[in-house]
């Protein structure tokens, strides 16, 4: 049977750790499993009933697995294995792997992985979210999904419109100087960035993890960001 | 009536002939052809291009027999799904036999076209050997040759015009075929070697292309660097058609100056695409003719993200035809329509092939288009998510569509926000495009959406069909209701026996079916066998030899029937059984 995966289950509440790396596994298990399921594979926690009207591409971050209708198999082939789907032909798959495979040095990569899942967390929040920030071509998509993530959180002026905010200069100095959240985020370095001062793609490639300060803690990074707000003015 | 009829008569042969010029197309000629004796005999003996869809409904001796004095021919081979890895490489589609009858027939071959059919050097060396006036040689999607057969042909082949090959697997045998152009060969109109994977002789090529006055257009592989690129440019200011190879290079050099000097002189370059290995900040070279473009073609460099596709794309305004991948998102889409006012036809291709993971495109960027671009008929669109507001919004906005192919990633993934199947936003496209003459559907969908294609889709010829529709109630509607139908594939469907066998008649008028894990039996394959003997049912069963006796009641894995007035195919291998 096909049936639609019912609102029930997008709204199930479950426990643990975040859900094991985004994107490369190619065993995806079956919708009808009971295990792990591919759409839920992540902290999926929906708090907005209505999540499946919003389309918004980060909850809905995984596929679920197509069934065919005419098999009566009792676990249903997983995505990855479908053989010809989706239906792209050899050449062009051949073509776009190997271009893969051979990373372009020069700022505009195209290989690597297709995914580039790191995990959030906002100073407060009783649970940590996973972006694939791949999804996005700018800091600004990355801000309009984060807060439509964490906007159901009482995180003060880091929802949404205050992670807006951060981007709007004229008003990221009273902000700041308000210091209720500063974006960060860990490099491959390991230290702690602020979010903003490099490239789109040089930030897709070195962050690991992101982290939404607030509190006293970011009232100490402000004065530099401020400093660098009037340079950039 | 009558004596209408005996007026034509009153006309010599020649006439009529002359006449019969002036129809191009095969179907033209083929309905004239119908319309009594004479006019079939002169037809015949006029027709110098003759089409066959598919390779193995008739011999080419009786093609010969019929059509003497063809000077072209178009085959194509496996069918559609054999894009898709679904039919095995040597399931057939070999040209050599109808090489070797051609070449028996003394017919005087000048042009020919294949798709998905296996060729080999051989029979490029055949080609080259006896046809001294052979001009044309198209190749898209074959395989089984190499580099060694295009030197065959550069090589004899003194008048050649036109070799173009599309998309071919093709072994390189690094033997420095384009080397093989004599110096006397100075008849190129349009060479096209982009599938090719190893190097070519670059002296070699820009002397070519300087002795080739009447080089409209040329698509080079990504060996060709972007300096000889130049260089050839500087040659050829009037290409008309022009595909680049590695895009690659570091901006502040003179190369690169010399680059943007020589494309800004190509006034007459209306098609662009290639870009196989491209570096963002070389397009700028581009800008320059994109004013003058019609038709461009981006889908190979997943590299170039969003924001840099929209830069180029804001100045093609006179853009008809595109070519991208995802990357260009819902808001790379909204910049097409708001730009491109011209635009026919559309293809958003998957950057993610193995569609593992999402892609930026959903049904908005569609909406946009079809606000944008009322000129819009023919669309190929991979996709996240679709909704059937935003498939009804479309057919209101675009009622002009021929071709309408939408794939989701998610092969049965319902309307985003109702959740509800998506079969009225598809039945809306039908019911609007009057004209729709290709169609592939996906998404979740009922026998429902299957009403509509044969209630209101009665253009359409072509349908492709995977993971839809309920019971065998969805395939008879549409092979009652399609009337011009001539090729169906459908995969993973629940159609069986029923809808296979209840009306046997329909599959002579139609080019060929085909289903994969389906529901369909043996028993019903070789009952349709028997009772249609102008039908070929092939059953394609990799895994196991085929038994004498299977089980009537176990079902095909593949099954593959198309019409055909000369029999079972001798060539068919060992997993292929003609029943």
């Amino acid at each position: 049977m096909r049936s639609i995966m019912g609102d029930y289950e997008e709204t199930e509440l479950r426990l643990g750790l975040p859900g094991a790396g985004g994107g490369g596994n190619e065993g995806e298990t079956s919708r009808n499993s009971s295990g792990k399921r591919g759409f839920l594979e992540t902290v999926d926690l929906n708090l907005n009933l209505n999540n499946s009207s919003d389309g918004n591409q980060v909850e809905d971050m995984k596929q679920k697995n197509p069934i065919p209708a005419s098999t009566d198999s009792a676990k249903p082939p997983n995505k990855a294995q479908v053989v010809g789907w989706p239906p792209v032909r050899s050449f062009r798959k051949n073509v776009l792997s190997v271009q893969k495979n051979t990373t372009a040095t020069d700022d505009n990569k195209s290989g690597g992985s297709s995914m580039a899942f790191v995990k959030v967390c906002v100073d407060g929040a009783p649970y940590l979210r996973k972006v694939d920030l791949k999804m996005y071509q700018s800091y600004q998509q990355l801000y309009d999904a984060l807060s439509k993530m964490f906007s159901s959180f009482t995180i003060g002026n880091c929802g949404s419109q205050g992670l807006k905010d951060f981007m709007n200069e004229s008003k990221l100095i009273d902000l700041l100087n308000g210091s209720d959240c500063v974006p960060t985020y860990e490099d491959k370095d390991g230290d702690w960035m602020l979010v903003g001062d490099v490239p789109w793609e040089m930030f897709v490639d070195s962050c690991k993890r992101i982290r939404i300060m607030k509190g006293s803690e970011a009232i100490g990074l402000a004065p530099r960001t401020v400093e660098r707000c009037k340079n950039r003015g | 009536m009558h004596s209408f009829h005996s007026m034509l008569n009153y006309f010599p042969e020649e006439v009529l002939e002359h006449i019969f010029d002036f129809l191009t197309s095969h179907r033209d000629r083929n309905a004239v052809s119908l319309v009594c004796k004479s006019w079939y005999a002169v037809e015949r003996f006029s027709r110098e291009k003759v089409f066959v869809g598919n390779c193995y409904a008739i011999s080419p001796e009786r093609l010969i027999a019929r059509f003497p004095r063809v000077r072209s021919l178009t085959l194509k081979g496996k069918p559609h799904f054999a894009d898709f890895n679904l039919v095995p490489n040597d399931w057939g589609g070999y040209v050599q036999p109808w090489i070797e009858s051609i070449v028996r027939g003394r017919v005087n071959l000048e042009e020919l076209r294949l798709k998905r059919m296996l060729v080999s050097d051989e029979s490029l060396e055949l080609l080259a050997t006896f046809f001294p006036n052979f001009k044309s040689l198209v190749l898209v999607s074959c395989e089984g040759f190499t580099t060694d057969g295009l030197a065959a042909i550069a090589s004899n082949c003194r008048f050649l015009r036109e070799l173009d090959l599309q998309e071919n697997e093709v072994e390189d045998r690094r033997g420095q075929w384009l080397s093989c152009f004599p110096d006397s060969c100075t008849s190129l109109v349009s060479l096209n070697f982009t599938c090719l994977k190893g190097e070519v002789n670059l002296a070699s090529l820009e002397r070519l292309v300087a002795r080739c006055r009447n080089l409209r257009s040329l698509r080079v592989n990504n060996a060709v660097p972007l300096d000889a690129l130049q260089r050839i440019l500087a040659q050829a200011p009037q290409l008309v058609d022009l595909g680049t190879g590695s895009f690659v290079h570091d901006p502040d050099t003179e190369s690169y100056n010399k680059l943007e000097t020589s494309m800004q002189k190509c006034t007459s370059i209306t098609s662009l695409s290639g870009f196989l290995d491209v570096s963002a900040r070389c397009l700028p070279a581009v800008y320059p003719i994109c004013g003058q473009l019609t038709s461009l073609n981006l889908s190979y460099a997943p590299g170039i993200y969003s924001d840099e596709l929209v830069k180029l794309i804001c100045y093609c305004n006179r853009l008809e035809r595109l070519l991208v991948l995802d990357t260009i998102g819902d808001k790379g889409l909204g910049v097409v329509a708001s730009s491109c006012k011209e635009l026919q036809e559309l293809r958003v291709f998957l950057s993610d092939v193995y569609g593992i993971g999402n892609t930026a495109v959903t049904e908005e960027g569609l909406v946009a288009i079809s606000a944008g671009c009322p000129k819009l008929n023919s669309i190929l669109y991979f996709c996240q998510q679709m909704t059937n507001e935003a498939l009804i919004m479309v057919a209101k906005n675009c009622p002009n569509f021929i071709r309408f192919r939408l794939c989701t990633l998610n092969p049965t993934v319902p309307d985003a926000i109702t959740m509800q199947p998506l079969d009225e936003g598809f039945g809306a496209i039908v019911k609007s495009c009057k004209d729709l003459k290709r169609l592939s559907i996906s998404g979740l969908l009922t026998d429902q959406v299957f009403l509509y294609i044969g209630r209101y889709a009665k253009q359409l010829e072509m349908l492709s069909i995977a993971f839809a529709g309920d019971s065998d109630k969805g395939m008879l509607s549409v092979l009652n209701g399609c009337k011009k139908l001539k090729k169906l594939e459908i995969r993973d469907c629940p159609f069986g026996n029923v809808a296979l066998l209840a009306d046997m008649g329909k599959y002579e008028t139609m080019r060929s079916l085909w289903m994969s894990s389906c529901e369909v039996t043996f028993g019903a394959c070789k009952t349709l066998a028997q009772k249609m003997p102008r039908l070929n049912v092939e059953i394609i069963n990799e895994n196991d030899q085929i038994e004498a006796s299977v089980d009537d009641k176990q079902k095909v894995e593949k099954m593959y029937l198309y019409r055909t007035l000369v029999g079972p195919r001798k060539d068919a291998p060992g997993f292929v059984w003609t029943l």
